[in-house]
């Protein structure tokens, strides 16, 4: 019954430690032939690249791809390139807008920057969000339903299970909300 | 509670915190992938064609590409299903076709390396996205 109970402990230290800094997450990524998607049979799956290699050499993240694209974008560990045509330029923007009105939770604080560094104005202005600032009104609900944020975030983008890289502001913080314009 | 302990006489109620911290905590650990996040399948009628199903991995292509150039220049809306893709299409140098062509990528003739999906797979996104909500994705 002790081994039993030091057996629990050991676990349970494994645990608290993988909830810990990202960079003391261990990451896996299953095979293709095994993620119970691709096709086994399939006599071309070989020629395709395996995620394991491909993403072990990114920046770590705990959720997701395991990959924290916006800083393996910054640390130039990758460098997709933002059109198909060599002389299309297009424009990073600088801009935090902080939404205050998170109830209990720290305030979110919305970086253009690293946003405008994969896409473009057009992608999320109007369609999604207006181009003024707060006019449009959303909330965790529509986020959780695939709408406002959530078209990326819980897809594609870092999902929404990472509260605090969007909640990122402490309320007693006395930054003042950036405007728009 | 009482019940579950009363038929486990022989178990020490003092680990008893412990399991349920420990099952407590393994809602915590990251889910070891199936598909990897941000995966789309498309069988909307690649097998009533005849052919296996089509995966689309977001992770790869990020790699080199920023998400302007499919969902701007090529013309991809952002939601998975709302674009009707064609093999006729893709032919004509449209969606994937538009890199797809020998040129910037290999061209369409290697049909299995898209093709590559396991039969009956649902039309969607894949790989944990992990809000576990109604979601439309």
């Amino acid at each position: 019954m002790r081994i039993l109970a030091v057996w629990i402990m050991l676990f349970i230290a494994q645990d608290t430690c993988s909830a810990g800094p990202v960079d003391m997450i261990e990451r896996h990524w299953r095979p293709l032939a095994k993620d119970e998607l691709h096709d086994p049979a399939n006599p071309a799956l070989k020629l395709l690249h395996d995620p394991a290699k491909s993403l072990s050499v990114l920046s770590r993240s705990g959720d997701g791809n395991q990959v924290n694209w916006a800083a393996a974008l910054e640390r130039k560990e990758i460098q997709p390139r933002i059109s198909l045509s060599t002389d299309t330029q297009t424009e990073v923007l600088d801009l935090n807008i902080l939404f205050p009105n998170t109830g209990e939770m720290a305030m979110v604080n919305f970086p253009h920057k690293q946003h405008t560094e994969w896409l473009v104005c057009g992608n999320c202005h109007e369609e999604i969000f207006k181009y003024k600032s707060h006019a449009t009104k959303f909330g965790m609900f529509e986020i959780l339903n695939g709408q406002y944020c959530g078209r990326c975030h819980g897809a594609v983008a870092f999902p929404l299970t990472d509260c605090n890289r969007c909640h990122s502001v402490a309320r007693v913080s006395s930054v003042a909300p950036a405007k728009a314009h | 509670m009482s019940r579950l302990t009363g038929n486990c006489q022989q178990f020490p109620r003092r680990l008893l915190p412990w399991l349920i911290l420990q099952g407590a905590l393994l809602l915590f650990i990251p889910a070891v992938g199936h598909a990897e996040y941000g995966d789309i399948v498309m069988n909307e009628r690649s097998e009533q064609a005849g052919i296996r199903p089509v995966i689309f991995p977001h992770w790869f292509h990020r790699i080199s590409f920023k998400c302007n150039v499919c969902h701007t220049e090529i013309g991809f809306r952002m939601r998975a299903g709302a674009d009707k893709i064609l093999m006729s299409d893709i032919v004509a140098g449209k969606f994937c076709g538009a890199c797809h062509n020998d040129k910037i990528a290999w061209g369409i003739k290697n049909c299995n390396l898209c093709h590559s999906g396991l039969p009956g797979l649902q039309s969607g996104t894949y790989g944990g996205n992990t809000t576990g909500g109604p979601g439309k994705w």
